[in-house]
């Protein structure tokens, strides 16, 4: 078992650290502020093929594996969790899919534009009264010919009014529920009968394009069908348990971004005629935060390695997301404390970091989801 | 085309400290690099090759370790890696240098263009580039802030202190690239995985065509004899006073000693 | 063909439009002194075309001879005329030492010659020696970045050669009226393809003093933070009768252009006072102005190396200072003029 990273793979380190500190960090502070969706990042991700990084060369992608991409997430958020979750629910949650369900004209019409960097994409499962309880689906979709008719809403969907091409669950038939009532469809941005609502105002990922999708008659080709009719639940389930390493290679960026951080802050503030890093309880906090963070660090790329090399992993990927999230949230907060007043102030990243790791333990499965699955798993 | 691209693999120096107390440097956990210089004439040669159509080879002279940024370049975009390395290579001046990487290039001839980088950040002498171009009997055009192709020539924008020159160089030429000419592309994912499956090209003595004599610490006309840290001139005074403290100060200072 | 054969202490006369830098004549006061000390004398060897009447200021400087080739091959820099003129000389003139200003022709022309000739070249020297038992070169220049200082000798080869940066070495006093040992030299000139053609001269428009010339500086770096704000050095600069110049961090970002850049990829300055603001003090900035007079810092990290050189170092924020500074000096001199 070794955990040294190859070459290859610390070549791409430093590649995602030169990016994120070039190009993602100096709008970090900006886009939060503003709200911001930083379109000009994503532009040069797709230029150098980082939103479609763990997606098959054959379609357009780096054909690299999914430990390059927990990397390549993990190093950005360490600067910027905006940034890192739209590229996140683009790659796993969107192109994931088309990947794994769809027909190969389907993956030529839309994974390779997506893979190329000529379209974004998004996931829409989310709805008012269907949030962990995903199989509450009521956006409804009924075969008319040779269309599929969508009415209903979806919420708190990330790159919201960004993207082009989106994953939209509906209900195909009420009374089978789960087991075989929801499906997936792809849905091009711009097909009439589909708008966007609200643009939610965030505590966090204030950067993210986080929209109401509203779906009124919105009628799309019948080819647009994603994968087997009924499947769509298994999908995005299966779906979701990638987009968990995702969000969990976020969380443990944004941990180990103010970890840093704070490190180099205790070494430089003086109080009572030292540096803050010479008062034992401050060495002590750091110790255990630099240990939670490595904690994390090695479930995540284990759930990565997982993810390739089996064929469920969703435990492995839980695992991941419950720590690391807990980790960021906690390491993010301590990170604030250490920094005193400073850290409460908005120009000084950390408070920022914070108010981003909340939203991991919430979305694409709460904590409270992922115990559900890794206690469903050991106690079976 | 066909463009050979030299490259050097150097210690960030902009990293390295001094130890404060023993007045040396600390050179262990110094990360290494591609030389700034010569990234930037990697770039102008991959520039050259979306614009025209050319096969970059890049070279490197250094221990086994140095291949890390014949990957770099690869995962860039270049076509082939070589690898020029031995003891026998060692302990070389830039007059014993160049000849060893100017017999590698030749090895590649016929070539259009090579491209160097104008100074290494860890020598700083800027000699190699020059020196390999009179090995290799062709013209060099140092300094260069821009490269264009005209046919059999190259243009190129020479810079010098207080102004530019726009220079006609007939190919084959070298042209020794600044740091500052344009933003070097980032290498991608799959780029380096691809750099990584590559094989490289390693070339050791037998495969350099140069008498003994001229190689490594023999061939080197110029020897280090003594090497030693700056002395660091003694600290002066600092004060943390408040704004127009501060001012007061440093106008009272500058009256003392006679500015104003 | 011994050593011994080769005698003289040679300067590189560089000298561009007609008019000598002034490197050339701080090379040839060092080589007095090194000529000096092996009891031989000094060349200069000017390259050029209808230069002629340039030789008796190199003699103003201290050059016991001119060794002239003067040819249309010659009017503007290319490397192989000059790289072929240089040549030619050493092979007639045999000099023990060669020395050439380290710049944007010097650090092209003495490398190609080096490997012409075959023989050691040391770059960026900031001393120059020589062994008084040996009766060697000794050539010191910073390496390793600039973090420390090697010296480096040429036994076997000849000539011992070394470029040095301008502002480093000091030229002597001006000997009026003192006139040139002229010698023509013209080793003929073929064109072949190692042969460049100029098709254009662009001079950069610069009003702006050149910042070597300056008795006081006022430095900024990557602490100023924009373009806009280095307003408020040039505000200070203005009061002192200043000339603003900046770190590489303050060129690379577009506010300083690249003739104000102080360090090792810049210009080595020597002013009285050298105002450092918002400048961190990394090696390779110091390589270029330590050596001045005084130097004052502000910085608000009290952590930052430049205090390590700083006469006078000043923790807080240029922001205020600054102003603060300006404003007072202001009032100083307003009050100075009525008396």
């Amino acid at each position: 078992m070794d955990f040294k990273l190859d070459k290859a793979h610390e070549m791409m380190r430093t590649l995602y650290r030169d990016f994120a500190q070039n190009e993602v960090k100096p709008l970090a502070q900006e886009i939060d502020e503003t709200e911001r969706f930083p379109r000009e990042t994503v532009e040069k991700l797709q230029k150098y093929g980082m939103m479609s990084i763990d997606i098959p060369k054959e379609y357009g992608g780096q054909g690299c594996d999914s430990l390059s991409y927990v990397i390549a997430l993990e190093e950005i958020a360490k600067v910027c969790g905006t940034t890192a979750v739209l590229l996140s629910a683009h790659t796993t949650l969107c192109c994931g899919p088309i990947l794994k369900f769809g027909t190969e004209e389907q993956k030529q019409k839309y994974l390779v534009p997506l893979a190329k960097g000529e379209k974004l994409g998004a996931f829409a499962l989310t709805e008012p009264n269907a949030g962990t309880d995903a199989a509450g689906q009521q956006t409804k979709a009924v075969l008319d010919g040779d269309e599929w008719v969508l009415n209903g809403s979806k919420i708190f969907i990330t790159n919201g009014k960004e993207a082009d091409i989106y994953i939209v669950f509906a209900m195909t038939d009420k009374s089978k529920g789960t087991k075989g009532g929801i499906s997936a469809f792809i849905v091009e941005k711009g097909t009439p009968g589909f708008t966007f609502g609200t643009k939610e105002k965030k505590m966090g990922i204030r950067g993210s394009s986080t929209y109401e999708l509203v779906f009124t008659d919105c009628r799309i080709p019948k080819d647009n069908l994603l994968g087997e009719l009924g499947k769509g639940f298994k999908y995005a389930m299966m779906t979701l348990d990638g987009g968990r390493i995702g969000i969990a290679a976020q969380a443990l960026g944004l941990a180990a971004g103010a970890l840093e951080s704070t490190i180099a802050y205790v070494k430089e503030r003086k109080q009572f005629g030292r540096p803050l890093a010479k008062f034992q309880n401050t060495a002590f906090q750091l110790a255990d935060m630099y240990t939670k963070v490595e904690a994390a660090r090695l479930l995540v790329y284990k759930a990565a390695i997982a993810k390739d090399t089996q064929k469920v992993y969703s435990v492995e990927a839980a695992m991941a997301k419950l720590c690391a999230a807990e980790t960021a949230m906690e390491v993010t907060t301590k990170a604030v404390q250490l920094y005193g007043g400073y850290g409460y102030i908005r120009e000084y990243d950390v408070e920022r970091m914070m108010r981003d790791a909340k939203i991991t333990e919430i979305y694409e499965g709460t904590s409270e989801v992922q115990r559900m699955v890794i206690s469903g798993s050991i106690l079976r | 085309m066909k463009i050979v691209v030299c490259i050097k693999q150097v210690p960030n120096t902009n990293e390295v400290k001094l130890d404060p107390v023993k007045g040396t440097l600390i050179r262990e956990g110094v990360p290494s690099i591609l030389n700034p210089d010569d990234k930037a004439g990697l770039e102008a040669a991959l520039q050259l090759k979306d614009q025209y159509g050319a096969e970059i080879h890049v070279i490197t002279m250094g221990p086994p370790q140095a291949d890390a940024v014949l990957r770099e370049a690869l995962a860039m975009g270049a076509d082939k890696a070589y690898l020029v390395s031995g003891r026998e290579f060692g302990g070389a001046d830039t007059l014993a240098t160049s000849t060893t990487i100017a017999a590698a290039v030749k090895k590649l001839a016929p070539f259009d263009l090579v491209i160097t980088g104008r100074q290494a950040i860890d020598g700083d002498t800027a000699q190699v580039g020059p020196q390999i171009s009179e090995h290799l009997g062709i013209a060099n055009v140092s300094y260069a802030e821009e490269i264009k192709v005209e046919g059999e020539y190259v243009i190129v924008k020479r810079q010098y202190e207080d102004r530019h020159h726009i220079v006609k160089a007939k190919m084959p030429c070298l042209i020794t690239a600044l740091g500052e000419m344009n933003k070097p592309r980032y290498m991608t994912p799959g780029g380096i995985n691809d750099a990584y499956k590559t094989e490289i090209t390693v070339w050791g003595r037998p495969d350099i065509d140069v008498p003994d004599d001229e190689l490594g610490l023999t061939g080197s006309p110029t020897r280090v004899v003594q090497s030693f840290p700056k002395s660091l001139k003694p600290a002066g005074v600092k004060v943390q006073l408040d704004t127009a403290e501060s001012a007061d100060y440093i106008v009272d200072k500058l009256k003392e000693k006679f500015v104003i | 063909m011994s050593l011994k054969d080769y005698k003289g202490v040679f300067v590189f006369a560089q000298q561009v439009d007609g008019k000598l830098s002034g490197v050339s004549f701080e090379l040839l006061g060092k080589a007095q002194d090194l000529a000096k000390d092996l009891g031989t004398d000094v060349t200069a060897v000017l390259l050029g075309y209808k230069v002629e009447g340039l030789c008796d200021h190199l003699a103003e400087y201290g050059a016991d001879r001119v060794i002239l080739v003067d040819d249309p091959a010659l009017k503007d820099y290319t490397t192989e005329p000059y790289a072929h003129a240089i040549d030619e000389v050493i092979k007639k003139y045999k000099p023990e030492i060669f020395i050439y200003g380290a710049t944007a022709i010097g650090r092209d022309l003495a490398p190609r010659v080096s490997a012409r000739v075959r023989t050691g070249l040391t770059a960026d020297c900031t001393k120059l020696e020589i062994d008084p038992e040996s009766k060697l070169f000794r050539m010191t220049r910073p390496a390793f970045g600039g973090n420390i200082m090697a010296t480096i000798m040429c036994p076997d080869h000849r000539p011992q050669m070394s470029t040095v940066r301008p502002g480093v070495m000091q030229k002597k006093d001006r000997q009026a009226g003192a006139k040139a040992k002229i010698e023509k030299f013209n080793p003929g000139f073929e064109k072949n393809d190692k042969f460049v053609e100029i098709l254009k001269i662009i001079k950069e428009e610069s009003n702006k003093k050149d910042i070597m010339d300056a008795k006081i500086l006022v430095s900024g770096g990557r602490g100023v933070g924009s373009k806009e704000n280095f307003k408020i050095l040039q505000d200070l600069a203005d009061v002192l009768g200043a000339t603003v110049s900046s770190s590489r961090a303050a060129v690379d970002s577009g506010w300083t252009e690249k003739d104000q850049q102080v360090g090792q990829t810049g210009k080595t300055v020597r002013p009285h006072v050298y105002f450092a603001i918002g400048i961190s003090g990394a090696i390779q900035h110091l390589a270029g102005m330590e050596e001045s007079d005084i130097i004052i810092a502000i910085n608000k990290d009290e952590s930052a190396p430049i205090f390590d050189v700083a006469d006078y170092g000043i923790v807080g924020d240029l922001n205020k200072i600054v102003p603060a500074l300006t404003a007072k000096l202001k009032d100083y001199f307003a009050a100075k003029a009525k008396e």
